[in-house]
């Protein structure tokens, strides 16, 4: 777009030349005194306020990624004391009560504290990376998203720390939830803590979508992205419009609870179905969310490791949108035991087995790939080839509890615990440990110890498998999901000790693990920026990046920038050395949503506390709400007004508004 | 030989130009997801009227006589913020100022009306699932018509600091948008409740 374009149109006058509203960017080739002064713009301030200030995404992902990975921890203790309690028949480990507080913590620390942030924490640390860009598109609103997680995290493990944890299930299932059987302050953190933590889900959601869509290197047109990408776009296109429908859900049930109205209960009127309708329309879209982005993990890390590019590029991204968008139409399959009509169960069910189809095509990519590659044996590698055998097998599972007859034999057995482990810790877990192994060399320098990672797999694969795979059998024996424990005669005692060995033999590996992030960073070998000769854009620059991310932004001239030498599929080469400078202030690159042609030059906001006190304003107006305290509901209600007052208020920096003449005066 | 390409835009827009801008994305996806918010709110209602016996409409012909001018005021609200933001494409300062403080005049009389409206209602919060979804729905609305006049007043009194320009002017765009939202949402809403009982929904 030229100048003159940029004033088409418009009344008032503006000549061409006008240098404060458009510059012709300066190109480069970067060096030192470049970097200097990106350095200075960008850096952000050590001490206290540049602590809770900072809006570097790679620090906010970092910081989602140690939180996510504290929860993970949490929510796996929660599961040893389970299976010790389920490790024998008549055990009294654990009463009835505190046995469902621990599964129903335990089902919402690891779905909505570990899975779903884990995730954000890799897109965050590497979107602007993936994509050769300085930033997130609003960095602000990162910093938001992280702290409003913390915040509704430390919110939600209140009611566990006072012995009143969620004690209905993760799904939380009315009429148990409504006060007249569930008495207690228990609901009301998880209800409310819900609604808050939905809004971090939300806002990040949205920050994604634009970044994809607005903030990538000129020449990285849709088709060039890297397939984690489409993961973590098509999770956040769905977070967006599915997450309020968990935060009306439960809005209303706190609603029931406190304030006497009836949405859920029959006797006023309401129905129970409802709060299952809202829940799963959001539901099923969000064990997508949790699984795609990671799906996507090993969609780019198969190849880097098998050293040559993703079979069936297209097919692959065209199947994670596909799968989204049939997501949306498949909630009722965790219904089918509710009495719906006959016709309506049909529909839902074969809308579950068509939507295995883009899931197998993805399967099927995975394994040309290594076929056709040079696989390289790293831990890495070994955790996203052993994700497609624990996918295929979750998702054979799935598909059998997508046929209604199978589930409503199936349906509340262990079966059911089986297939969502098969699916979680296949399709989440094990391409995270995968992806960390791969890229924690970028985020700090040093690459994390293979020998180690060796041990780490193994122990982690087979006390996996030891665990979960039985219980499919234990389930088809027809012992119930949710309960706390069992008679001897049953059948399932041998089994169960099976599972609570193989769950022990897990969580050793998953130390293994954690040890490994802990000793590789400070003892690791030194990675430099490209340890596994990858294909993508990160590569390009050091590892650990520079607060600025890129000196001058790439020119992207195919999908693969870093192979094109070894591809040689194009004529032209991406750049890395020579590009835009944009260093006239904390600047940045907007691009055209399809194609990827520049189209605007960004000011990037500064380092702000802003989005620490909104938080902490909110807090305490969910504080207040939980206390039905209605006076300190107000305070953090205008707290939160201020916070947002000043955070918007239009500033010349990012030119949001005209200077004032007295401004322009001082400015010469 | 291949050659390496170098990105070499001539002159690039700076900052957000216009209405244009990467905060437009943003304001986007804020409507996308309240919209969603009032879409689950609504399907409950026709969930809830369909599952229920006959009768669950508590007041099968709504009364017309406050909420129907009331509608057309917030319309002609959204009207007034239009022309307000056209004052600020034209740079009249005072067509700006005009069209928004119109605007806010209008939606604050819209809200004090609602109030009575809920007064009259011979019904309260806890009565019914209907009363409930009733109160539920305005009240989400009508916070929705409070955060929008926050955001109109924010836009005023920017507006006659003098923060705006043609050229310059893209949180004015943004909050006139989300004020137009609020009252497309208030048709949905309106409709569903006070129109389509006529129809013989939940009856
Ligand atoms: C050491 C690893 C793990 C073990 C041993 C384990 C074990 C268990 C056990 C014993 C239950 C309760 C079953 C019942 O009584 O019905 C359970 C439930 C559940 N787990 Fe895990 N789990 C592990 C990791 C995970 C992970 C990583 C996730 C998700 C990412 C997860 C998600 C769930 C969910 C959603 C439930 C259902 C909770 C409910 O019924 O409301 N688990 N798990
Ligand atoms: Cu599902």
């Amino acid at each position: 777009m030229s100048a003159a374009d940029l004033t088409a149109g418009r009344e008032g006058p503006l000549a061409d030349t006008d240098t404060r509203l458009s510059r012709t960017p300066r190109v480069a080739v970067a060096d030192a005194a470049l970097r200097d002064r990106l350095e200075r713009i960008w850096r952000t301030e050590p001490g206290l306020k540049g602590w809770f200030g900072t809006v570097d995404h790679k620090e906010i992902g970092k910081r989602y990624l140690v939180t996510a990975f504290i929860m993970l921890a949490i929510g796996g203790i929660e599961a040893l004391v389970l299976r010790l309690q389920l490790a024998g028949p008549n055990k009294h480990l654990l009463t009835p009560e505190q046995y469902n507080e621990l599964f129903s913590t335990h089902g919402m620390t690891m779905i909505f504290l570990y899975a779903g942030p884990v995730l954000s924490g890799f897109s965050n640390y590497f979107f602007p990376l993936w994509l050769g860009a300085r930033d997130m598109a609003f960095p602000r609103m990162n910093a938001l998203s992280y702290w409003i997680y913390l915040a509704a995290a430390l919110f939600l493990y209140a009611g566990p720390l006072v012995g009143a944890g969620p004690n209905d299930g993760w799904f939380n299932y009315v009429p148990y939830a409504e006060k007249a059987f569930n008495p207690g302050i228990n609901e009301d953190i998880y209800a409310l803590g819900m609604v808050f933590l939905g809004i971090s889900t939300s806002v990040g959601a949205a920050n994604f979508i634009v970044t994809a869509a607005r903030c990538r290197a000129p020449g990285m047109s849709i088709n060039r992205l890297p397939i984690m990408v489409w993961g973590t776009l098509t999770a956040s296109a769905a977070n967006l419009v599915v997450i309020p429908a968990v935060s009306l859900a439960f809005f209303l049930l706190w609603m029931d609870r406190n304030l006497g109205t009836s949405f859920f209960t029959v006797a006023g009127g309401g129905e129970p179905l409802l709060w299952q309708h809202l829940f799963w329309l959001f539901g099923h879209p969000w064990v997508y969310a949790i699984v795609l982005p990671a799906m996507g993990m090993v969609s780019d890390g198969l190849p880097t490791f098998s050293r040559t590019p993703l079979v069936g590029y297209t097919l692959v991204a065209l199947s994670t949108v596909a799968t989204m968008l049939l997501g949306f139409g498949v909630w009722v399959h965790h219904m089918f035991a509710t009495g719906l009509p006959g016709l309506g169960l049909a529909f839902f069910s074969g809308a579950s087995i068509i939507i295995t189809i883009p899931s197998a095509v993805a399967v099927f990519a995975w394994l040309a790939t290594i076929w056709l590659g040079k696989p390289v044996f790293t831990t890495a590698f070994k955790f996203f080839a052993g994700m497609i055998l624990l996918f295929v097998i979750g998702g054979v599972s799935g598909f059998m509890t997508a046929s209604v007859p199978a589930d409503w034999q199936l349906t509340d057995t262990y079966f059911v615990v089986a297939h969502l482990h098969y699916v979680l810790i296949g399709i989440n877990v094990f391409p995270v440990c995968g992806a960390t192994y791969m890229w924690f060399p970028k985020m700090t320098g040093r690459l994390m110890d293979e020998r180690l990672g060796w041990w780490n797999f193994w122990t982690m694969f087979l006390g996996f498998n030891l665990a979960f795979l039985p219980m499919h059998l234990t389930g088809l024996l027809g012992m119930p999901r949710r309960i706390y424990t069992y008679d001897a005669g049953m059948g399932f005692s041998a089994l169960n000790m099976i599972t609570t060995i193989g769950s022990f033999v897990f969580a050793v590996g998953v130390l293994m693990f954690f040890w490994n992030v802990i000793k590789s960073r400070r003892s690791g070998a030194i990675a430099g920026p490209d340890p596994w000769s990858g294909p993508s854009l990160e590569w390009t620059i050091p590892s650990p990046p520079p607060p600025y991310n890129f000196a001058v932004i790439p020119t992207v001239a195919s999908r693969h920038p870093l192979w094109e030498d070894q591809l040689d599929e194009t004529e032209n080469r991406s750049s890395f050395e020579e590009g835009m400078t944009l260093d006239e202030g904390k600047e940045a690159l907007a691009v055209s949503i399809l194609d990827a042609e520049p189209d605007r030059i960004l000011k990037m906001p500064s380092d702000t506390t802003a989005p620490f006190w909104l938080t902490v304003a909110t807090a305490v107006l969910f504080a207040g709400l939980l206390g039905k305290l209605w006076w300190l509901a107000a305070l953090g209600g205008i707290g939160a007004i201020a916070s947002l007052a000043f955070w918007n208020e239009p500033r010349t920096k990012l030119l949001e508004r005209e200077p004032d003449a007295h401004e322009e005066r001082r400015n010469g | 030989m291949a050659e390496r390409i170098v990105s070499r835009p001539e002159a690039l827009p700076l900052g957000p130009i216009g209405g244009r801008g990467i905060g437009w994305n943003g304001m986007v996806m804020l409507v996308v997801a309240e919209a969603s918010l009032f879409g689950y709110l609504l399907f409950s209602y026709y969930y809830l009227a369909v599952s229920n016996p006959p009768g669950w409409v508590l007041e099968s012909e709504p009364s017309l006589k406050l909420a129907l001018p009331n509608t057309f005021l917030l319309l002609a609200s959204s009207v007034a913020a239009w022309w307000g933001e056209r004052g600020i494409r034209k740079d009249d300062r005072g067509q700006a100022l005009g069209g928004i403080g119109l605007a806010i005049a209008m939606g604050a009389v819209f809200a004090i009306v609602q109030g009575f409206e809920w007064k009259d209602k011979a019904y309260g919060l806890g009565t019914s699932s209907y009363t409930a979804l009733y109160f539920v729905t305005t009240g989400f609305h009508m916070a929705h018509v409070i955060a929008g006049l926050m955001i109109l007043g924010a836009l005023w009194l920017w507006t006659w600091r003098g923060f705006f320009s043609p050229l310059r002017m893209l949180p004015m765009a943004n909050g006139i948008v989300y004020w137009h939202f609020v009252d497309a949402v208030w048709l949905a809403v309106f409709s569903t409740y006070y129109l389509s009982p006529y129809l013989g929904v939940g009856q």
